[in-house]
């Protein structure tokens, strides 16, 4: 290595040397650099500037303060405005649609609303059923896809009034955990009906039965669970 | 996005404030950025950090909001932005308060240098993350760095404070 080259590449050094004190440069140069510091003392000296330099700047930045409660409330209320405004997902992909509409109220207001279909569905399932009965049949029809068979009177059921604070989402959650689905309800039976629910497709012994009862009892979604024909 | 706020409102501001000098303005403008990130959230591909991400937009909209404001009001602002109570870099030397006086000459670098000053020390901003804000070569950052610390060692000198470097 000449003379030339040996400047270079202390100059290389030196100009590396603040990131090397605010710890920002990669393994490869910041050896580079430790292996020139303990060789060169003027180096060093150099650091020590470097390092005054950096504490008056943080020192300096640090005295600006922070910025008033009135950026925040200004942003989220900036927001909220924007959240209102009706997006689809043409407008702003996919990702963008789903940032906006996975918001708490929405959620709140989707989750009611899926309650409401659910409950339509149901209404229209315990309709059918009913129908059916009067016509001298006894099996459950689904509402989309009516048959005679009689798949859903087949299994195991529990009847099932779920908390007030429950979300749909969380229902749904809870449900698909245990492959359990609703079949029927609302029926009578207090605040939000009774849901009659089939948490298995195969007859299931009593002792199994209720160790599901006592599992659906356990959380704080459901209010009352009782075993079902 | 009240988690990203919290977390990085205080430096885009600072980092914005030492660009405009000016502390409504400021203010507004970091509404802006956050408002910004919020909307473009699905565009951030996580190849740079969040902050690196929130400060290259935070200085766009500070020199966009720059180049509508009249220059001769920015200075007058830029001079009254920074609270500083320690005396003129004369004064400072005299009392033999060197940090008072390195703390006045950072605020008398021109905005480019004092950018990249803020961002190496206290944005902890390595190289390609400068270049990635800045939107210049990492060689240019290097070399401006350089310069911004050869100007600070200038002005230190012509305030009685000779560094011996460089």
């Amino acid at each position: 290595m000449n003379e030339t080259n040996q400047k270079m590449s202390a100059d290389d050094l030196e100009a590396l040397l603040p990131w090397y004190a605010a710890g920002t440069l990669d393994r490869t140069e910041a050896d580079q650099v430790e292996a020139a510091l303990a060789a060169d003392a003027e180096l060093e000296r150099h650091l020590e500037l470097v390092r005054e330099e950096m504490n008056e700047a943080i020192l300096l930045n640090e005295a600006l303060g922070v910025p008033s409660a009135r950026v925040m409330e200004n942003l989220f209320k900036a927001i909220d405005k924007e959240r209102k405004t009706a997006r689809t997902p043409a407008q702003g992909g996919l990702g963008a649609w789903l940032r906006d509409w996975l918001t708490p109220r929405t959620f709140a207001f989707a989750a009611g609303a899926a309650v409401v279909v659910i409950l339509l569905q149901a209404g229209i399932i315990a309709k059918l059923s009913l129908g059916d009965r009067s016509e001298g049949g006894s099996s459950f029809e689904t509402a989309s896809a009516p048959s005679p068979t009689r798949g859903f009177e087949i299994g195991a059921f529990i009847l099932v009034r779920f908390s007030p604070q429950a979300s749909m989402a969380d229902v749904t959650r809870f449900l698909d955990s245990r492959d359990a689905v609703i079949v029927d309800g609302p029926r009578p039976g207090g605040p939000g009906g009774m849901y009659r629910v089939r948490v298995s497709r195969t007859y299931l012994g009593k002792d199994e039965l209720d160790r599901l009862v006592r599992e659906f009892q356990s959380s704080n979604l459901i209010s009352m669970a009782v075993p079902t024909e | 996005m009240q988690v990203l706020f919290a977390r990085h409102q205080a430096r885009v501001y600072r980092f914005v404030l030492r660009l405009v000098g000016n502390q409504a303005m400021a203010e507004d403008l970091i509404s802006e950025v956050f408002l910004d990130v919020w909307r473009q959230a699905d565009r951030f591909e996580g190849r740079s950090a969040v902050s690196t991400w929130l400060l290259a937009i935070a200085r766009f909209k500070a020199l966009s909001s720059m180049r509508r404001k009249p220059e001769e009001e920015l200075d007058e602002e830029m001079a009254g932005a920074i609270e500083d109570n320690s005396d003129d870099p004369e004064v400072s030397v005299q009392k033999k308060d060197k940090s008072a006086a390195l703390r006045r000459c950072l605020q008398l670098l021109s905005p480019e240098h004092r950018e990249v000053i803020d961002l190496v020390y206290y944005h902890e901003k390595s190289v390609e993350e400068v270049a990635q804000i800045v939107g210049i070569p990492e060689a240019t950052v290097k070399t401006r760095m350089f310069y911004a610390r050869k100007k600070l060692s200038e002005l230190l000198k012509a305030a009685g404070i000779d560094r011996g470097w460089p």
